[in-house]
């Protein structure tokens, strides 16, 4: 089982993913460089937070269509699971992966802290080792992570399942004073219709010891891992 | 072939919450304008472009912005395109 993550100029959290995928899953990690057009026959794709480009232009409006991107859009198209977080997620939803658009924190502010997520959905290929209304603490970083959609669009993510993470309270109530960046529907990850593609602002691979304040992350590498075994 | 200058402003859609408009708005007031309404904060891309006419000019500058300069979930743009005088 082999794991990838892709580097654009500009990720800074790349390290931080191939650490969670190589020493607290233990599963096999390779760095994918962002203008090669080789996937190195990897099992799974992760997108990694960072500031791709300088956020040039919109932030992974760039990265979204560099080289590797459109062997990760042939992999997704063919049932590959991705997961993109934070400046990942922008990219998949700038890349047309995903749904929608993250654009600037309501508050204007840059927020760098942990924050709670409800997990909605527990039966997909990232977090099948969680349960449904578990409440996870993971660190979020961005200036950039409020989730925008037209209300057809957020009622139809709804209706099919594809919320997997709400920002909520420490008791798991789902509250505006909970909501770190103004996103719709207090949204902070969702997964596409198919089911193989995952993007969330918060970092669950900042969370994955005890040394780093959670291990709340972990689960979802995990699932992956299970995932992966099971195809 | 003829050369064109092309500017591409990008605001954000009408009817989004937009946070950098607001926050210069009132900063504005603060100064004293309070004559001062709606405020948005965009982007202008300005380059040049070869073309046989403005309106093939303006086919492929509405293609650019469609594909890459603007995000079509949460922005607007306007496209001005304007002949240089030849050389």
């Amino acid at each position: 089982m082999k794991m990838g993550v892709v580097t654009f100029p500009g990720s800074n959290c790349d390290y931080d993913c191939y650490r969670a995928v190589k020493d607290a899953l233990g599963a096999e990690a390779v760095y994918l460089w962002h203008r090669d057009h080789d996937l190195q026959g990897v099992d799974a794709v992760f997108l990694p937070g960072g500031f791709s480009y300088g956020d040039y232009l919109r932030a992974g409006a760039i990265a979204a269509l560099s080289p590797l991107m459109r062997e990760v859009k042939a992999f997704a198209a063919a049932g590959g699971p991705v997961a993109g977080i934070c400046n990942g997620f922008q990219i998949l939803c700038e890349a047309g992966l995903l749904p929608g658009a993250l654009v600037r924190n309501r508050s204007l502010k840059f927020r760098s802290r942990p924050v709670h997520l409800l997990v909605e959905r527990a039966d997909t290929a990232f977090t099948s080792e969680y349960e449904a209304g578990q409440v996870l603490e993971v660190p979020i970083a961005h200036g950039e992570g409020c989730y925008f959609a037209d209300p057809a669009l957020l009622d139809g993510l709804e209706a099919n399942g594809q919320v997997v993470f709400r920002y909520c309270t420490e008791d798991g109530l789902v509250a505006p004073a909970a909501n770190p960046n103004g996103s719709a529907r207090a949204i902070a990850g969702i997964i596409n219709a198919e089911g193989n593609v995952l993007g969330m602002m918060p970092h669950p691979e900042r969370a994955v010891e005890p040394l780093l304040g959670s291990t709340d992350g972990i689960g979802l590498f995990r699932s992956l891992a299970a995932h992966l075994a099971r195809v | 072939m003829t050369d064109f200058r092309v500017e591409v402003r990008v605001t954000p859609r009408r009817g989004i919450l937009d946070p950098q408009g607001s926050a210069v708005q009132g900063a504005l007031r603060s100064l004293g304008f309070g004559e001062v309404g709606e405020v948005h904060v965009g982007r202008l891309i300005v380059f040049t472009l070869a073309a046989a006419d403005e309106g093939e000019a303006e086919g492929r500058v509405d293609a650019m912005c469609r594909q890459l300069l603007a995000n079509p979930v949460t922005e607007d743009y306007d496209v001005r395109v304007e002949a240089l005088a030849a050389a």
